[in-house]
């Protein structure tokens, strides 16, 4: 369907996005890649009055590291994402962007989208989770730093603010031997996962796990963090097969039109197998 | 036209640089792209779900593939749009283009511009792009003759040619 009307400015730099949003007194949608907003437009799901678009502004668009933490600009593009190098556990923002769609989607697409939609079953909120990563958040009031853990709200919902932007994603740094794994099921390749899981798994001298972090998206109205791989475990197959089971007993996820429950819960363990799988054939 | 509203119903020139030349498309904000160069007579461009999935109106956007039903028009000020109609060089097809017509990779022809686009980027940006990379690429696509077979072997015919 043709888009429904709305007013409509392009903003050059972060203030000027910032003094739209206010003009627009809370009225207003940004728009970068527009590859989630664009067919809920489409579709008359919502129907903003304005658009404040920021395809265009400038310097959001770095990957900087900075003492092995990583700062991604909103503006970087999953195509520019995934071919990033990001090293030990970070790679984990690379595997997952290059699950995002198809490619004439990911060279529009950008990470502060991603972010800022939260569809339930998008790929990067996913990696931002395990990687306990924070939203940098900017407003007419000033800059703040959201947790992961406390941005993803609800389906479609985070906790910005109308008055504020995304500006950049902050990861971290990672423990020295620390790995990642990703891997999502779909229909059909570019389709939404049905379900899809990130890991980061970190390992001490002795090669016992010191930290992990098993995120399931898509089963959930919002990517979750499980309690499945204690620390101080050996990641051998015995582990991994008693983790994948553990993980898919502590979703809840819901039926729905694709797939029951249960068929969603043997992906989740299939899919948490495989990713730790993949994180310990990094290790070895 | 940056740091200001433009009203719903507003037309705005839009420049850009449509198949090598500098051009205003013209254009209201809620307008796609691929709304604009089909009103500026550039016809080839060829909307299927007008939601981003079935990629029949891909055009390239700064040299790289984007559906021009999910780029506002007003998006592209500035920046190249390279749609079907520049592929060709006068009669001279391009490698991707004699080669689709060679393969017969076409039925009724509604996707082909945006397969075209696609794997016309994939052969000149990836000469070395393998079979999996090729098949992975050109599935954002869809052919609802379900002409595929066709549509890969052309695009494989022309990477050949190509490399």
């Amino acid at each position: 369907m043709k888009l429904p009307p709305f007013a409509y400015a392009r903003a050059r730099s972060v203030d000027e996005a910032l003094e739209l949003l206010g003009e627009a007194g809370g009225d207003a949608k940004l728009v970068a890649g527009g590859q989630s907003l664009v067919p809920v437009l489409a579709y008359r799901l919502f129907r903003p009055a304005r658009l404040v678009d920021v395809d265009s502004v400038s310097g959001l668009d770095g990957i900087v590291e900075r003492n092995g933490e990583h700062e991604v600009g909103a503006l970087v593009r999953h195509a520019r994402l995934e071919r990033a190098e990001l090293g030990g556990a970070h790679r984990l923002l690379a595997l997952a962007a290059r699950h995002i769609g198809h490619a004439p989607i990911r060279t529009r697409g950008t990470l502060g989208g991603s972010l800022g939609h939260a569809d339930p079953a998008a790929e990067l909120p996913v990696a931002a989770l395990a990687l306990d990563a924070r939203v940098v958040a900017r407003s007419a009031r000033g800059e703040r730093e959201i947790a992961m853990d406390d941005f993803l709200l609800g389906p479609f919902s985070t906790a910005l603010e109308p008055d504020e932007m995304i500006v950049a994603l902050r990861v971290p740094a990672a423990p020295a031997r620390s790995f990642a794994g990703f891997r999502e099921f779909a229909l059909r390749s570019g389709d939404f996962a049905l379900a899809s899981v990130g890991v980061v798994v970190a390992f001490d001298e002795d090669g016992a796990v010191s930290r992990a972090r098993v995120v399931v998206g898509g089963v959930e109205p919002v990517p979750r963090s499980l309690d499945a791989l204690p620390l101080g475990a050996r990641l051998d197959p015995d582990t991994i097969a008693e983790v994948a089971h553990v993980a898919a007993a502590s979703c809840a996820p819901a039926d729905d039109r694709t797939v029951d429950a249960a068929t969603r819960r043997d992906l989740v363990a299939a899919l948490v197998r495989g990713a730790l799988t993949d994180v310990g054939a990094q290790a070895a | 036209m940056t740091g200001r509203w433009h009203q719903a119903d507003e037309r705005v020139g839009v420049d850009v640089v449509l198949n090598g030349s500098s051009v205003t498309l013209h254009a209201s904000p809620r307008w796609t792209l691929a709304d604009a160069v089909r009103a500026h007579g550039l016809t080839g461009t060829h909307l299927g779900c007008e939601h981003g999935v079935c990629g029949a109106c891909t055009v390239l956007l700064d040299g790289e593939p984007a559906r021009s039903c999910l780029v506002l028009a007003l998006q592209a000020e500035d920046r190249r749009v390279d749609t079907v109609e520049g592929l060709s060089d006068g009669d001279e097809l391009h490698p991707v283009q004699a080669a689709f017509r060679e393969q017969r990779a076409l039925q009724c022809g509604f996707c082909t511009p945006g397969f075209v686009v696609l794997a016309a980027w994939l052969v000149d940006s990836e000469p070395d792009a393998d079979d999996e990379r090729v098949r992975d690429v050109l599935s954002s696509n869809l052919c609802r003759c379900t002409g595929y077979g066709s549509i890969l072997a052309a695009t494989l015919a022309a990477r050949a040619g190509h490399a």
